[in-house]
């Protein structure tokens, strides 16, 4: 049998060996560390067309992420889709009159919005919304239109 | 033909009263589990037979199955130009279905035999019975500690071996075949989901513990008391207890990842 001691050392080094490999699951494989919950300021914009748009999908500028999509519904009355987006508080100099755009990562990935800025001295706050904002390109659209043209030309 | 049916109905009467001793048998483990509170220490040891005695067989398949994952998924997914995604494939596959179920059918035929043949040796040599002379519950006492070692030991196990895959992966992935370090970090951490991922692997693997150890401890005590009996019941753990992770594992991807 084995020795007592030695039994609660070595449960002992199990657990901390087993919560160290849950921890590091959580930190350094997971999105853990980049969950800023309730952390930024929302500000809203209206799409016609959001394609395949996810919650949770990066809002770049630059190339540089500043916030992501934190919720997505739909107005009836003016029948466009409402995103609303979280940007990170250290982003707190967007012009007002900026420009959201619709973008998809590499051919086929995911959409994610890139924030094009204007020229207005004044930033957006909490709770502002987008004025100027470009829907997502529709593969089958785009595909559409294409064949239309060809098909007027010949 | 009256045989046939007989058979049948002989064959029934047996799946039910089996699964009703067995649910009888969990009820009983379960309400012996305040009184451990009372003797931690009991659970401790089982911690260590089921949980530290398999940190060796769990570490090195989480190793080699990371690996594999890493060579494997290279060569499919360099075809498509995607090397960089890597990281997503082999932490999603570890941490949502390849940790929990591995490390349990690991458990299942390590821990599981071991529980099941401890147990029906207890009852063919009448130390249960014993301990019932001098009004020793046995369920409370043998039996109620090594499930909740069990189910306590399990989630810590899924989750060693699935971080010790994701190192594999990356030794493999990165070391040996130039995968950029950044990219199957990066790439990982933007797609594997905390909530999503991997608090569903460790709920997967508190069921998959939770029911390995039942049935290893089931089959024990409704052993029949002679060395076939316990070599039988031993065999059963391991299929009996495997079937069951699988398909359990079915069920709960469909219920979390499904829609």
């Amino acid at each position: 049998m084995v020795k007592t001691r030695t039994v609660e050392i070595a449960v002992g080094a199990f657990m901390v060996i087993g919560l160290v490999a849950l921890f590091f699951l959580a930190m350094h494989v997971s999105n853990l560390n980049q969950l800023t919950s309730g952390e930024g300021y929302r500000i809203t914009a209206r799409f016609d067309n959001i394609g395949s748009l996810k919650v949770r999908a990066p809002v770049s500028m630059a190339g540089v992420r500043v916030g992501r999509v934190e919720s997505i519904r739909y107005d009836q009355q003016r029948f466009q889709a409402v995103v609303t987006l979280r940007i990170d508080d250290e982003f707190n100099a967007i012009p007002l009159d900026t420009f959201a755009s619709i973008f998809t990562a590499g051919l086929l990935g995911e959409k994610y919005i890139g924030l094009d800025p204007g020229g207005s001295l004044e930033s957006l706050a909490d709770g502002d919304q987008i004025e100027h904002t470009q829907s997502a390109l529709v593969l089958e659209q785009m595909i559409g239109r294409f064949l239309l043209n060809k098909a007027e030309e010949g | 033909m009256i045989n046939a049916l007989a058979s049948l109905g002989h064959w029934a009467l047996n799946t039910l009263a089996t699964s009703g001793r067995s649910l009888l048998l969990l009820l009983g483990m379960l309400a012996g589990l305040t009184s451990l509170l009372r003797r931690p220490r009991l659970v401790l040891l089982q911690i260590y037979s089921i949980g530290v005695l398999s940190i060796l067989i769990v570490v090195v398949s989480g190793l080699f199955v990371g690996m594999v994952l890493g060579l494997q998924g290279y060569y499919v997914l360099s075809r498509f130009g995607a090397a960089e995604s890597l990281g997503v494939m082999v932490a999603a596959s570890l941490v949502r279905e390849l940790g929990p179920v591995v490390s349990a059918l690991l458990v299942a035929g390590r821990a599981g035999s071991a529980l099941t043949a401890e147990i029906g040796l207890m009852k063919t040599t009448e130390q249960l019975s014993g301990l019932e002379m001098m009004a020793v519950d046995p369920v409370k006492r043998v039996l109620s500690p090594r499930l909740l070692g069990g189910f306590l030991s399990m989630p810590l196990l899924a989750a060693l071996f699935s971080a010790i895959g994701v190192l594999g992966g990356y030794f493999v992935g990165v070391g040996l075949l130039g995968v950029d370090s950044g990219a199957f970090w990066s790439q990982m951490q933007a797609q594997i989901d905390f909530s999503n991922d991997l608090v569903n692997g460790v709920i997967k693997s508190l069921v998959f513990g939770f029911v390995v150890t039942w049935i290893a401890l089931f089959e024990g005590y409704d052993a029949v008391p002679t060395a076939t009996g316990i070599s039988r019941a031993t065999t059963r753990t391991v299929v009996n207890g495997s079937l069951a992770v699988l398909a359990l594992d079915f069920v709960l991807t469909a219920l979390m990842f499904g829609d």
